[in-house]
């Protein structure tokens, strides 16, 4: 195995340069599903349920929409977008007969996949800051928040992508993994009312501390548990994005 | 130093498992030398292949190109090759321009030196004209010609081709043959992966004949005719071949039969011929690549 070099530049290169192509098409889902979304529960949901800890459903949800979009958007990446890019496409195959390794491709495309969370955050907080919702200067802190969440849920993506027989497969991964995910973090609901039980296993799941950071920099309010929200995110990022380049590199190269 | 060999491969092996894609192969390519590996479908070409690429490690033995170990200095060596896999690998998203731009940066040419080499590679496989087309919209044959253009962007001390010209018809084949001879006039080296005799016979200076992982002759085109079946060929059809085949069983005659022709091979082949002369149907021509090929590697399908 060999480290990834500068050269993942140039994969994440590559993938900006077809989003640069064809954003036109694409630039809807980015900011207009979490838009309907907020929409829909925050001002249609959000007239029956009144205020959570003290603040507006829409200003509660929000900061869990934006860093739930961003998971969203760098799982697609690098589930579908990089099983196309490596099956379907040969992408893969073209860019390891040059000086580039498997690593330096994987990393690029988990970057790129960031990349992807980051520009999700950008526009939803452009938006959310024309309605008003962004009052704290902590805010700043969001598309940081976004970048890491985006860089965890792409290596973590990355893994299962190495390691699928088919695209087909790909639906388990979203149904049982990555939409209860979206309902079980703390994004809807403060997760204080679930069962003691569930609550611990919500705790576990990386979103849950991905909301809770959003939730502290869109409120500008810091407490001590966010150091543990970081290092469980970093502790992640870190080994899966390990273990995706281990079994990219023992799927492309036999 | 002068180099006299640019590739040089010792007991190389590749096993995927319990499979034996490459059984322990010996060769040695010289600098500027077109190279074929000939033989079925996995004949242990491809795997070979892609141990030179250093996309697929060997399980035994020693591959040096351009001197350097494939094992441990895989970004040295591919920075040095141009590569044409059996399979298109465009990027569908980009112009036919934007291709050959991102591949460049793969290998850090600066852009102003990629643009030249970009309008020189077009120019040269004749896609001059279609640098601003989406890949989607060329035909087969160009796409072909556009991977072999991208090959050679960083200017390869080696190019390495598999099967390079499946699918093409005729005059893009042709063309193709042409611009591989252009290119090793150069002094390009090409490792050539073929099915085609005609093609191996045409461009391949040396070639190795491979079967079922192993190498069973290897030596210039007609050097192989010469040494494995003889100047000529009787094909014999198979409404003949019946009585013939009790006939030649006592012979010293070499013969194959594939399917149900019957081919015989002489040194002797005015002989041959005279005696042929009473077999109905039988066909007298001078023995190809092909011939040495069916003979060394045997009647039935590899498959």
């Amino acid at each position: 195995m060999s480290h990834p070099s500068h050269r993942a530049l140039f994969v994440w290169k590559r993938d900006l340069d077809v989003f640069l192509r064809l954003w036109r098409s694409e630039a809807g889902g980015v900011v207009g599903e979490p838009l309907f979304v907020l929409a829909a529960m925050g001002l249609g949901l959000g007239v029956y349920i009144g205020q959570v800890n003290g603040q507006s459903y829409l200003s509660f949800i929000a900061p869990g929409v934006i860093v739930g979009y961003a998971m969203f958007g760098a799982t697609f990446e690098c589930t579908y977008g990089s099983f196309i890019r490596m099956e379907v496409q040969r992408t893969f195959e073209a860019i390891i007969a040059t000086p580039l390794e498997v690593e330096d491709v994987i990393a690029g495309e988990i970057v790129w996949g960031a990349t992807r969370a980051l520009v999700s955050a950008l526009g939803m907080l452009v938006v959310l800051a024309a309605f008003g919702q962004v009052t704290s200067p902590w805010a700043v802190l969001v598309p940081v928040v976004a970048l890491v969440t985006g860089f965890t849920f792409a290596s973590l993506s990355m893994v299962f992508t190495a390691i699928v027989p088919s695209i087909n497969s790909f639906n388990y991964y979203f149904t049982l993994f990555i939409t209860p995910m979206f309902f079980f973090s703390g994004v809807f609901f403060p997760l204080s009312g679930l069962p003691q039980a569930v609550q611990w296993l919500a705790w576990a799941l990386p979103l849950t501390h991905a909301v809770s950071l959003a939730r502290a920099a869109l409120q500008g309010a810091a407490h001590w548990g966010l150091l543990v929200d970081i290092a469980w995110l970093a502790v992640l990022a870190a080994g899966t994005f390990w273990l995706a380049l281990r079994l990219m590199r023992r799927r492309l190269i036999k | 130093m002068l180099l006299t060999t640019i590739i040089q491969a010792k007991g190389l092996a590749k096993k995927y498992g319990a499979l034996v894609a490459v059984a322990g192969i010996d060769f040695e390519v010289s600098p500027g030398e077109c190279f074929g590996f000939l033989g079925p479908n996995g004949a242990g070409k491809t795997s070979t292949m892609r141990m030179v690429c250093c996309q697929s490690p060997p399980t035994a033995g020693e591959l040096l190109v351009d001197s350097l170990d494939v094992r441990t200095q895989g970004r040295s060596i591919k920075a040095r090759l141009g590569v044409v896999p059996q399979e298109n690998n465009l990027d569908p998203d980009f112009t036919v321009w934007h291709n050959l731009m991102v591949y460049a940066r793969y290998f850090e040419i600066p852009p102003e030196k990629a643009q030249q080499r970009a309008r020189e590679v077009l120019e040269f496989f004749h896609l001059g004209e279609k640098a601003r087309s989406p890949v989607q919209e060329l035909s087969g044959g160009m796409k072909r010609r556009l991977v072999l253009a991208r090959s050679l962007l960083n200017e390869p001390r080696i190019l390495v081709l598999d099967e390079p010209t499946t699918g093409l018809d005729p005059q893009g084949r042709h063309l193709v043959w042409q611009k591989l001879r252009q290119l090793q006039g150069q002094g390009t080296t090409v490792l050539l992966s073929t099915q085609n005799m005609e093609e191996a016979a045409r461009l391949c200076d040396r070639l190795v004949i491979m079967h079922q992982g192993s190498i069973l002759a290897q030596g210039s085109p007609e050097a192989l005719v010469q040494e494995h079946v003889g100047a000529h060929v009787v094909e014999v059809p198979a409404e003949s071949a019946g009585p013939l085949r009790e006939h030649l069983k006592g012979s010293n005659v070499v013969w194959e039969s594939v399917e149900d022709t019957l081919y015989l091979f002489a040194r002797n082949g005015e002989l041959l011929r005279e005696s042929m002369g009473l077999v109905a149907g039988a066909v007298y021509r001078p023995a190809t690549l092909e011939d040495v090929f069916l003979h060394l590697t045997g009647r039935g399908l590899a498959e």
